[in-house]
């Protein structure tokens, strides 16, 4: 994998992500927001993530965009402020310096693609020799989520469940 | 120094993760209205996942799924699958709050009628 075939996907990423904070308009800049999103999953589908990708474009291109659109129909579709006030003093201190903090430990990070990176020795070579024996499933992502790890899906669909109840308290219309 | 620039350079999705990340958390601080906010809070989310799957890939790998059943596997011939796992969690569970965010977008834009934070301010 070189990175010289995904410089434009990153490049797309940012202008995106730039496009979706920088346009005022609030509906033009949750569109560009689908679209990085959608974008994000390209990048993911490049990095051999297939089910990260299709995720990110079924929930965050789809449904996030979905939701958003759907509040900004009922309230106010326009960022009303023209002139915003300066940022404070610890802001401008504080972003840049977190900035240069985040990339000064780029030197300590292992190289990306590096089969031999902490991520990748550990556990995960015994999930995928073993997954198929252990769950017959050829999809190692499938066998960890729904089988190794199963109880933490399980309490991620309590985490769920908790959000969708709380929206429905929030829409919620006054019986009076 | 110099060191320190190449191994960023070296590391293109790290650089688009930390400006992703460092602007998206500048919006969340800055900005006024509050679905700007949330579409901040949207594009942190968004980056620490990919910062993860970049983490995951190997070179000259191919997607966790298994070409063959009968032979055995060679590790390093396929994407690290966990952190995939872990993400796939994390999108949902993120989607999910920032939609718990905009359901108080809505109910605070009925009692105050707007969504500017110093207007609903001078309303409370």
């Amino acid at each position: 994998m070189t990175f010289a075939n995904e410089i434009p996907l990153l490049l797309l990423l940012l202008v995106t992500a730039a496009g979706a904070i920088l346009v005022k308009d609030l509906m033009s800049a949750v569109l560009l927001l689908g679209s990085y999103s959608f974008t994000l999953s390209l990048v993911w589908a490049w990095l051999g993530a297939v089910d990260v990708a299709f995720v990110e474009a079924v929930v965050g291109a789809g449904l996030a965009t979905v939701l958003f659109l759907l509040t900004l129909f009922g309230t106010a579709p326009k960022d009303t402020r023209l002139r915003r006030p300066p940022p404070s003093l610890t802001t401008l201190i504080v972003f840049p310096l977190l900035g240069v903090l985040l990339l000064y430990a780029a030197n300590d990070l292992p190289g990306f693609g590096d089969p031999n990176s902490p991520a990748s020795v550990h556990i995960s070579p015994s999930y995928l020799e073993q997954s198929y024996q252990d769950t017959h499933t050829p999809n190692v992502v499938t066998s960890v989520l729904m089988d190794y790890r199963s109880l933490d899906t399980m309490v991620e669909t309590v985490v769920i469940f908790t959000s969708g109840i709380a929206c429905a308290l929030l829409l919620r219309r006054q019986s009076k | 120094m110099v060191d320190a620039l190449s191994a960023v350079f070296q590391r293109p999705n790290f650089l688009a993760f930390v400006v992703i990340f460092l602007w998206g958390f500048y919006i969340m601080v800055t900005r006024y209205n509050l679905v700007k906010k949330l579409i901040g809070m949207y594009l942190v989310q968004t980056s620490v996942i990919f910062f993860l799957v970049s983490i995951s890939a190997k070179k000259g790998a191919t997607v966790p799924v298994l070409l063959s059943t009968t032979e055995p596997v060679q590790a390093a011939s396929y994407a690290n699958p966990l952190p995939h796992v872990l993400t796939l969690t994390a999108i949902v569970v993120g989607v999910a709050t920032t939609g718990v965010g905009l359901a108080l977008c809505g109910a605070i834009y009925r009692k105050y009628g707007s969504l500017d934070e110093e207007k609903i301010i001078e309303k409370l």
